[in-house]
Formats: structure tokens, C-alpha cells, sequence
């Protein structure tokens, strides 16, 4: 029988060859979810290595500025490597710890959960590999040397697209050629039953944080929340624990490229339609024959042809809400952003400021958006640059 | 007994692969027709998918390939149908289970049973996920076939039991290609499934020369190369079909 369903989304449609590792790391994954030392351990992780619970941020310049709605900054940028990808990171690699396996492999698009699934692989002692397709090799140089330096062997992935897509096709590749020893450290919150659910839990700090921190400085929940989303990992993290409070709006940015009416974009939901790959049923940008459609964004990190399944679910039962955001509008919400708060976000996150910026002024002053900061910007800044016209290389 | 399990009767069977559209339609009708004259006993024809991901470089390539000339599932169907009135040598599809999904599973296995075809191997469809297709599927009369790799151990009676047509043996691990030596215990994984089932066991993943062939053959019921075909088929484009012969042959010679 399918497993891990949201709706209609989720599955594990994938090769016979990995059936057997899913199995394993599923009933790995129920026993430490409720084994007291694991969580106890992962939380020491997370707060002494990682510096969480990660701030909450009143963007008071931006707020006066804008003119609406008063906007708070969940700050992950400031954990450890920078984004939340390393909340997840931690949570598996000490799961293939106590499983027993001795290799971590994982895929990466701008190179954040590749420095840091190499960082996490650093610190526990694994062998490490990771796989970022030659497109984003080139755009985030830096990343690739972060990992090198992490100790980790960074393959790059010349297939297809020669994005995260085909890091993702490879990485899956290397896994079903050796599973006995490693651990897939699937980056978001997708691919088979259970990493969509793992991922997320992993995730879901960021939200459980975020609601008693707006409660303790305001006294009341937000009006919404704002996160940039490819794969969703950084969004289901901070959507979930509010998921419930049907009054607060949860809203994605996908990354609308050079624009939705083209054929430069990935935004998944404005676009996509039903279908089944990367081990899940979900939402994919394709043509009438099921092949997956070249995609493209400024960003690395939502350059990805699909969605997560349980964000599937969210649009089909309208409880979060997705819309497209330009490269333009990103690249001017990195700016904006730096210029107005002294925070350089991430280019993926800049996609969120972005909307916050046409969303904040049309609502009132006593109301509140929490925007998902999911990364720091310095590894964009060398690629803004340059596509703003200046002759900059790391 | 339907038409799959006939050509596993009193013989060994040869089954060989290649990516319909590569290098074009009319040459992958000319070479399916080629490996049957050398003595294919079926062919798995892949229906080209952007993102192959139980595919080697090799298998990989042609996709990519089939896909840049304008290959799609309605113009392989057109094929399939000319190829039917040349010949009735069983036919399987090879694909993924976008491409299935996305065309309409009803509309695919009409059509597979309207231009013939007799089974399907999608490698991204596991066991636990077969209702997507299983039901339509073989009410049009189109063999599901199962897929069995060295990782499956104590799944393997489990996946072996229903298995109609012949069961596919993946006799390595990792993905499609050339393999100078296989390592798995083949054997043990067959006892294991002829204790439940007794559809005939074709082993395929790495298989490319004679004596790989022969000694597969030995307790197989049949073997299945692909990257070694479609490794031909890059290198000699569309002067393969006498090279295509000449290879077939000369493994359908090892296993009889």
C-alpha cells in the first residue's frame, strides 16, 4: 500500500534496488522520533553547534519604510552555515549515526545543504559526498570550495539541466549504488516516503520557535507568513506548527525567473501540473508527455522543477497560498533589504522580502508578517553583481 | 499462458533493449527488426524520459538523444503499430511512471493493447505502489513486470508471487550499464523466487558479453541486455542494424 500521503501528493515511487533502505530508515525514523536521548542530543546540537532557537527580528525600518504591516525576520540566516538547511542536516545525519551507516551523500542546488551535510559530516565523522549539478558550480564557486574544505568530495553533476534537478537524478543514482553504508541526506522536504515527513519535522523548529516568540513580543499570532519555497523545506518549517491557526495566511514564493509568461521560470504551482517523480506524487513543471521542463531562476536553491507534496496538499485545500517572484523583483528585495536593515539575505529568501514588500503596504499598521529569513546572502553577492552589470569574481 | 512466458518454453531467452527515437523512429523499427532476425526473442523498446534516474550514462544519453529529435509516446505508439504488422515477436515498454501518468494511465494501456504490446517495466513503480497501474493495466491484457534487485532479500517472496510475464532480475546494484564482473549471488536469488512463483527469471543490469550471457543462462531462464545495445547504436547511428545483428547473435549463440 502507498505511504506518506498528503492528499493525493507523496508516495515512494522509486526503483525496487532503494525499497529496502526506505524501510530501514522509516522505522529508524518512528523509533527515534519518540527516543528521549535522540531528541535530547539533537537539541543540544542544535542550540550549542548551530546557535539555535534562532532569533526573531522586529524590522523596524522596513516596517516605517513600507508603511503597513509591522514585520518581524525569523532570523535563520544566523544559524550555523548559514540557512535552516543545517536544522534538518543535524536531525539525519545523527539518525544515520545510530543506524549505523558510515557515508552521507546528499544533492545541492546553491550549495547550502551541501556545506552543510559536509559540516554536519565533518563533525560526526563520516565520509561525505555531494553532488551540485555544473550550472551551480559556477554560480556559487565559493559554496564548493566550502565544502572541499569541509572534507567532503564534491561531484559535478553534467547530466540534463546541469542543475538541482539532475544533482537530485544523481545523487538518487549513487544511492541505489551504495546503500548498505550511506545515508541519503535528502535536502527538502520531498523525494519517497518518509523524507518529506522527516525533513519537515526536522524543519518544523523554525515554526515552533517563531509562534512562541510573536506570542511572547506581541501577545497575538501573525497575520502571515512569508517563505520562499523550491523544494519547501524552509517553508513547511515555517508554516507547520501554525497550520492550525486557520486565521494566520501562509503564503510561498517560488521563483518566477524571467517570468511566468515565459519559458524561463520554476515556479511549480502558478505552472506546473500533476505528476510523479523524484519518488513522489506532486506538482512538476512538464510538457504533455510527462518530461520534466528545464527550469531556470536567478536562484539556485529554487531552481527545481517540483514542490513538496505536503506543500501539494496545502495549495489543493487552499490553506497556504503560492505566488511567483521575478528575478527582478529579487535581485531589488536583496538590495532593499540590505540597504534597510543591515541584513544581506540569501537570494532564495530575497524572494519572500520581496513579496512582503508588495504585501505589507495594503495592510494595516496593527497587523503582522513574519518573513522566513531562510539564508544569508554572501554567497550571492559575487552573482548579484554581476548581474547588475559589475565585472566581480570570487 | 500468454504471449511473454511462450518464448521462455524450451528455450533460452535473449532479451535485448534500445531507446525508440534513437537515432530516429524508422531506424529503431529497422533495428527491433534486426535483433529479432539475429534471434531476440523480445525487445524492451524505453520510451524516452527526461530524467532517467535508474539509468547509467549510457542508457541516459540515448533518452536525451530520443527526446531532441521530437520523440514522443503518441509517435512510438505510431511505430509500434507499423512494427506489429512485420512482426509477432512479444514487445515490452521500458519507461518511467511520469511519462505513463501523465498521458492518461487508461489512454496508455488502450493504447498499448490496441498496437500490441505486450507488457510494461517501469523501474520508479515499487511494489507498494503498483495499484497506480496494475488494475488498467492488466485489464487490457498488458503484463506488469516485476522487478527484483539484490537488495530486495526478505521482499522477494513477496514480489515474486504475482509476477506475471517473466520476472526481472536486477543482477547488480546502482544503475543500467556495462559491468566487467557480477557480483551478486544470482542463483541464491533465484531459488529464492521459484519457490513461490514459476514465471520465468530474466537477468538483467551489466550483462554485455558471450560469456557473461552463457554462464547467466545457466540457472536463468533468460538474459536482458541493454547498454551494451544502445552502446552500438551511439556509436554506429543508423549504419548499426548489421553491427546490431552481429551482436545479438552472437549472445543468442552463448545461450543456446
Amino acid at each position: 500500500m502507498s505511504k506518506g500521503k498528503f492528499g493525493v501528493h507523496g508516495g515512494q515511487y522509486i526503483p525496487e534496488t532503494l525499497m529496502n533502505a526506505i524501510i530501514e530508515l522509516e522505522k529508524a525514523y518512528t523509533f527515534y522520533k519518540q527516543d528521549k536521548e535522540f531528541q535530547d542530543e539533537l537539541t543540544e546540537l542544535l542550540n550549542d553547534y548551530a546557535g539555535r532557537p534562532s532569533r526573531l527580528y522586529f524590522a523596524k525600518k522596513m516596517t516605517e519604510d513600507l508603511g503597513g504591516a509591522k514585520i518581524y525576520l525569523k532570523r535563520e540566516d544566523l544559524n550555523h552555515t548559514g540557512s535552516h538547511k543545517i536544522n534538518n542536516v543535524l536531525g539525519q545525519a545523527l539518525l544515520a549515526k545510530r543506524m549505523g551507516k558510515t557515508r552521507l551523500i546528499a544533492e545541492t542546488g546553491a550549495g547550502q545543504h551541501g556545506v552543510a551535510t559536509a559540516t554536519a559530516a565533518a563533525l560526526m565523522g563520516f565520509e561525505c559526498e555531494i553532488f551540485m549539478g555544473k550550472e551551480d558550480t559556477d554560480r556559487q564557486a565559493l559554496n564548493v570550495y566550502r565544502m572541499k574544505l569541509l572534507g567532503a568530495k564534491v561531484n559535478v553533476v553534467t547530466s540534463g539541466t546541469m542543475t538541482l534537478k539532475d544533482a537530485v537524478n544523481d545523487t538518487m543514482r549513487e544511492w541505489t549504488k551504495r546503500v548498505e553504508d550511506t545515508h541519503y541526506v535528502l535536502g527538502s522536504v520531498m523525494g519517497p516516503h518518509p523524507f518529506p515527513e522527516i525533513v519537515r519535522d526536522f524543519q518544523s523548529i523554525i515554526s515552533k520557535e517563531a509562534r512562541q516568540q510573536i506570542l511572547e513580543k506581541e501577545g497575538k499570532l501573525p497575520n502571515a507568513i512569508i517563505a520562499c519555497v523550491g523544494g519547501g523545506s524552509n517553508a513547511i518549517g515555517a508554516f507547520y506548527n501554525f497550520i492550525p491557526d486557520q486565521e494566520v495566511r501562509l503564503i510561498g514564493c517560488e521563483a518566477a525567473g524571467k517570468g511566468v509568461d515565459t519559458a524561463l521560470h520554476a515556479a511549480t504551482i502558478t505552472k506546473g501540473s500533476l505528476g510523479i517523480f523524484h519518488g513522489m506524487k506532486s506538482y512538476f513543471c512538464q510538457d504533455e508527455y510527462g518530461q520534466i521542463a528545464p527550469v531556470y531562476s536567478i536562484s539556485a536553491g529554487l531552481d527545481y522543477p517540483g514542490i513538496g507534496p505536503e506543500h501539494a496538499h496545502l495549495f489543493d485545500t487552499k490553506r497556504a497560498e503560492y505566488v511567483p517572484i521575478t528575478d527582478d523583483e529579487a535581485v531589488d528585495a536583496f538590495e532593499y533589504l540590505s540597504k534597510t536593515e543591515g541584513i544581506i539575505p540569501a537570494i532564495e529568501s530575497a524572494h519572500a522580502v520581496a513579496y512582503v514588500m508588495v504585501l505589507a503596504p495594503t495592510m494595516k499598521k496593527d497587523e503582522i508578517i513574519i518573513i522566513n529569513l531562510s539564508g544569508r546572502g554572501d554567497k550571492d553577492v559575487a552573482a548579484i553583481a554581476r548581474y547588475k552589470g559589475e565585472d566581480i569574481h570570487e | 499462458m500468454n504471449k511473454i512466458s511462450e518464448i521462455f518454453k524450451n528455450n533460452k531467452a535473449f532479451i535485448g533493449f534500445l531507446t525508440a527515437g534513437d537515432p530516429t523512429l524508422e531506424k529503431t523499427e529497422e533495428f527491433i527488426l534486426s535483433m529479432e532476425k539475429a534471434g531476440a526473442d523480445l525487445v524492451e523498446i524505453g520510451i524516452p524520459f527526461s530524467d532517467p534516474i535508474a539509468e547509467g550514462p549510457v542508457i541516459e544519453k540515448a533518452n536525451i538523444r530520443a527526446l531532441s529529435v521530437g520523440t514522443t509516446t503518441d509517435k512510438i505508439f505510431d511505430m509500434v503499430k507499423r512494427i506489429r504488422i512485420k512482426t509477432a515477436m512479444p514487445l515490452v515498454f521500458l519507461t518511467y511512471m511520469n511519462p505513463v501518468f501523465v498521458y492518461g494511465v487508461e489512454k496508455f494501456f488502450k493504447n498499448c493493447h490496441q498496437t500490441g504490446m505486450n507488457g510494461i517495466i517501469i523501474p520508479d513503480l515499487p511494489f507498494e505502489e503498483k495499484d497506480e497501474v496494475l488494475d488498467v493495466a492488466t485489464s487490457y491484457g498488458i503484463d506488469v513486470i516485476t522487478l527484483i534487485a539484490p537488495t530486495s532479500k526478505d521482499r522477494i517472496q513477496m514480489l515474486a508471487k504475482d509476477a506475471t510475464g517473466f520476472v526481472y532480475l536486477v543482477s547488480s546494484m546502482g544503475v543500467t550499464g556495462v559491468r566487467s564482473e557480477i557480483k551478486t549471488d544470482i542463483n541464491a536469488m533465484i531459488e529464492d523466487i521459484r519457490q513461490v512463483s514459476d514465471t520465468p527469471i530474466a537477468v538483467g543490469f551489466g550483462i554485455s558479453t558471450p560469456v557473461q550471457a552463457k554462464e547467466i543462462s545457466k540457472t536463468a531462464d533468460g538474459v536482458i541486455v541493454g547498454s551494451a545495445i544502445v552502446r552500438i547504436i551511439a556509436e554506429h547511428g543508423e549504419n548499426a542494424g548489421n553491427y546490431l545483428f552481429d551482436y545479438v547473435k552472437s549472445l543468442k549463440d552463448a545461450i543456446s
